[in-house]
């Protein structure tokens, strides 16, 4: 058991190591790009100096806009100061969710691209059952969240289908899905059900407080129960895939489909098995969204949160728990991204490279190993470049 | 022009693959190097080819001091190599394939295309290596593609040719014709390393043999030593090649084949006309050179093959149409001819392997909740009962050597109620020990009441285990023969000759 564990901790030192690159490099960008700090760049020590300031006070931005921000307390509200902790968490929630989406598929050998567009499926009905329908409070929610999973399950699982049945490849069949699903939504949102009243641009009906979410800390923190339950579902998502025999089969599929086949497994229905609950996944974080954020359907609903998932999912190497920390350090850059660009000169774009860069050195650890002299680690490396052969 | 190694050392970490080896290869000798899969002969031989750097030691060409750091430097001192697993560009012709690496250098000058194929050309005739210049490598039978990648050595002025693991991917007669060019070599000078693990192979052709194991000489013998001598030296302990076949008495027809045709996606036949039975406590082997439809008739068993026309059946209920997962529960044991890619799943534990048929069974499930603790429980117990040598069961599968590998596939598929065991090529691949493992693994199922079905190129294999021979050849059975055919006509007909 002792050794299980030192392994697990040895694969996170990886990604650990890509962020902090990531974080370095940004931190060059930054001071680079400081306009004040360039003009004394003839001068290194005081270029230094005020390079140095400006990344340090980014940072803290960053900081202050994703944990804990003294600022923000009050004689009577100290508690406050966790306002954007909480903020994290909420860009965390569905990011948690939609994440999962891919990380599960990823370990059926499956590339899922399509967790936007599944999320995008799964906010729709979740949002129109929320605004149109007058429900009790618990069993509304309810409704609206599975009415949501089941339309994402269905476009997720077809997926499967297709490509079990006629071997076409789901990296295309799902990149299509997300433009279908995305121009789907503008048009649902030109049609009368969904047009708010009084409004001409495409923004639906707000969710009735009924269908809303609770808050966890009250009105003045917009944390909702949203974060509880994909922390559950990942719980849920870690045993299905390494305590049940569903779980068992996707990965003897995902691993070596042909074997799989002549020991007798489907390989035709837990092809579709898995993206009908990796569809599952995405459209519940659409739902969560919807119902627990944004209260209305937009064509931006979505926001970037589909794409993000497929970086949180190799950044957390296609583990349940991976993912959850690695959707919680994203949510933390979203949510401390915009508190930077409006305290310090450092443009909100800083975060997207450093987004990137952390996948650009996931992908290439043999540059990270070479940095820092690492071994070899012996792990589930192969996962990441298993897509394009499915 | 001779080879000699001195205290050649390499260690992986903690595996020592080469301790201290001295060996002494003489001008124009066949020198065979004989070991078990692991046992340090390939590391030895990228060392003198330059492929992996060793710890100590030196190499002695022609009795100087050569250092050889890559493989450029081994080329230049006159050593060639034949890797098991070709090295050549498969849409490229012969003549590119060769010139390939070399196209400014060497006596071949720029790349003119000509010179190469004049080269070549004479080459092939002077050993009647039967090699067009302008044929694309990838149309060309594998035992032709080995003898490109000969002629690129020979072309180089190789005067050393290592040749590792050759007739690994060879049909029998495609090794005979391999084993008479390399005495044509030997005539012309030509000193050979031969890496094998085949023990006849050794004593047809080998002048001299040096026993590897566990990274150590432990001896050298002459060919005419005895097969047992040799399998014993090699493994390090007494070797039953010939494993004891008694004479048993056999029960009712459990498998019928009755006009069984297999086709492909277009409906081009691959297997037709196919009919014959296998009683209780029997082993018919089928066998054939490679690629005569053998792979398709032994996947078509659990209805892995997709387009199935006539009838299978065991114990008189019909099995075509059944899904896989059917087949394997009515009573079938398959051991598939890749354990890589059909067999087991590299990546996941040994435990996970031996369940892959079971796994949502009780004991291992409840529902469907696997219990790892049973999974683990019951997979110690087969490590035991088939002598898988782990270190955990929780290890991947990956981590085994070829022949665990292989008790691995075994038990878990001798692990369901068996009438019928098929086994496709069990032993390819295999060390002495586990061939032997193996062998007497598969006649115990046979006294055991079981039909045995086994698909060979082995003919040592097919004379050691069957009590029929069926030969299969294009597609069809075209002769079913007593085991106590000769060598000679199980030969013929494998050739496709029948009327012998």
């Amino acid at each position: 058991m002792r050794k299980l564990k030192l392994g697990s901790l040895r694969a996170l030192i990886l990604p650990a190591l890509s962020f902090a690159m990531a974080m370095f490099a940004g931190a060059l960008l930054i001071a680079f790009s400081d306009s004040a700090a360039l003009k004394k760049i003839s001068h290194p020590l005081e270029f230094l100096k005020i390079a140095g300031a400006s990344v340090g006070n980014s940072y803290l931005a960053l900081f202050q806009g994703s944990v804990y921000n003294p600022n923000l307390a009050t004689p009577q509200n100290h508690f406050i100061a966790f306002y954007p902790l909480s903020e994290t968490l909420v860009a965390a929630a569905p990011l948690i969710l939609a994440g999962l989406s891919v990380a599960l598929a990823f370990r059926a050998g499956l590339f899922n691209i399509g967790a936007q567009g599944q999320f995008i499926v799964g906010s729709i009905p979740a949002a129109y059952i929320g605004f149109h329908f007058h429900l009790p409070i618990f069993l509304h929610i309810i409704l609206a969240i599975v009415a949501g999973v089941i339309a994402a399950s269905i476009w997720g699982g077809a997926v499967g289908l297709l490509k079990a049945r006629t071997g076409a490849h789901e990296v295309i069949v799902t990149i299509m899905l997300n433009y279908v699903a995305l121009y789907f939504l503008m048009w649902i949102l030109s049609t009368t059900p969904f047009l708010r009243p009084g409004r001409k641009d495409p923004i639906a009906p707000e969710v009735l407080d009924s269908a809303r979410l609770p808050h966890l800390f009250g009105a003045n923190f917009r944390i909702t129960i949203s974060i509880f339950i994909s922390l559950a579902v990942a719980a849920f998502v870690w045993w299905l895939l390494s305590r049940s025999t569903w779980g068992f089969r996707f990965r003897a599929v995902g691993a070596n489909s042909a074997a799989a086949q002549t020991a007798g497994i489907s390989v035709p229905f837990v092809m579709t098995a898995a993206m009908a609950i990796s569809g599952a996944l995405a459209g519940l974080g659409g739902a969560v969204h919807v119902l627990g954020s944004d209260y209305s359907l937009t064509s931006g609903t979505a926001g970037n949160f589909g794409f993000d998932a497929i970086t949180v999912a190799l950044l957390g190497r296609a583990q349940p728990l991976g993912t959850v920390f690695a959707s919680i350090l994203f949510g933390a850059l979203r949510a401390g991204g915009g508190t930077m660009q409006a305290n310090t000169n450092t443009p909100i774009d800083i975060i997207l490279v450093i987004q990137a860069l952390v996948v650009l050195f996931i992908a290439a650890p043999t540059l990270v190993r070479a940095i820092f002299r690492l071994k070899e680690i012996k792990s589930s490396g192969d996962l990441v470049s298993k897509g394009w052969n499915g | 022009m001779s080879l000699e190694l001195r205290g050649i050392t390499k260690s992986f970490g903690a595996l020592v693959a080469n301790d201290n080896i001295d060996l002494k290869v003489e001008a124009g000798e066949i020198h065979a190097i004989l070991g078990e899969n692991g046992a340090g002969k390939s590391t030895l031989m990228n060392i003198v080819y330059g492929l992996v750097a060793p710890d100590k030691g030196e190499i002695l060409v022609d009795d100087r001091v050569q250092k050889i750091n890559e493989p450029s430097d081994a080329l230049a001192a006159g050593i060639g190599m034949v890797h098991q697993h070709f090295m050549l560009i498969p849409v490229f012709t012969v003549a590119e394939n060769i010139v390939l690496g070399h196209e400014k250098s060497g006596k071949l000058g720029s790349l003119n295309l000509e010179i190469a194929k004049i080269e070549i050309k004479r080459i092939s005739d002077e050993f009647k290596f039967d090699v067009d210049p302008d044929a694309i490598v990838e149309t060309l039978p594998v035992g032709v593609q080995q003898r490109v990648e000969i002629i690129r050595a020979l072309i180089y002025d190789a005067r050393v040719l290592i040749l590792d693991e050759p007739t690994a991917v060879l049909t029998p007669q495609e090794t005979d014709g391999l084993l008479e060019i390399m005495r044509k070599l030997k005539a012309k000078g030509t000193s050979i390393i031969f890496i094998t693990h085949k023990l006849r192979e050794v004593k047809a052709v080998a002048d001299r043999i040096s026993i590897i194991r566990r990274g150590k000489v432990v001896g050298t013998a002459s060919p005419t030593a005895t097969q047992d001598e040799l399998a014993s030296l090699m493994v390090g302990r007494p070797v039953e090649l010939n494993p004891d076949k008694s004479p048993h008495p056999m029960g009712e027809v459990i498998l019928t084949i009755t006009n069984l045709q297999i086709e492909d996606s277009t409906g081009r036949a691959l297997v037709k006309n196919v009919n014959f039975e296998v009683k209780a406590g029997e082993v018919l082997a089928i066998a054939g050179v490679q690629g005569n439809g053998q792979s398709e008739l032994a996947r078509a068993m659990i209805n892995l093959e997709p387009h199935i026309k006539g009838s299978i059946t065991l114990d008189k209920q019909e099995v075509v149409g059944k899904s896989v997962r059917e087949s394997l529960h009515h009573g079938i044991a398959f051991v598939p001819e890749s354990r890589e890619l059909d067999g087991l799943i590299a990546s996941l534990s040994i435990a996970e392997n031996l369940i892959l048929d079971l796994h949502d069974l009780t004991p291992y499930a409840h529902g469907i909740q696997i219990s790892p603790s049973v999974v683990a429980s019951e997979a110690e117990k087969k490590a035991i009962e088939f002598d898988i040598r782990l270190q955990s069961v929780q290890d991947p599968v990956s981590s085994l050597s070829g022949g665990n590998k292989q008790k691995v596939v075994l038990a878990r598929e001798l692990s369901r109620p068996v009438h019928l065991l098929v086994a496709s090529q069990p032993t390819r691949g295999l060390d002495v020990g586990s061939i032997e493992f193996v062998h007497e693994r598969i006649l115990a199922e046979r006294d055991a009441g079981r039909a045995v079905l086994l698909f060979s190129t082995e003919l040592d294999e097919v004379f050691a285990l069957a009590d029929r021979i069926a030969v299969m050849y294009r597609g069809e059975i075209i002769k079913i023969v007593p085991a106590t055919v000769s060598a000679q006509e199980l030969g013929l007909l494998m050739a496709g000759v029948v009327n012998a």
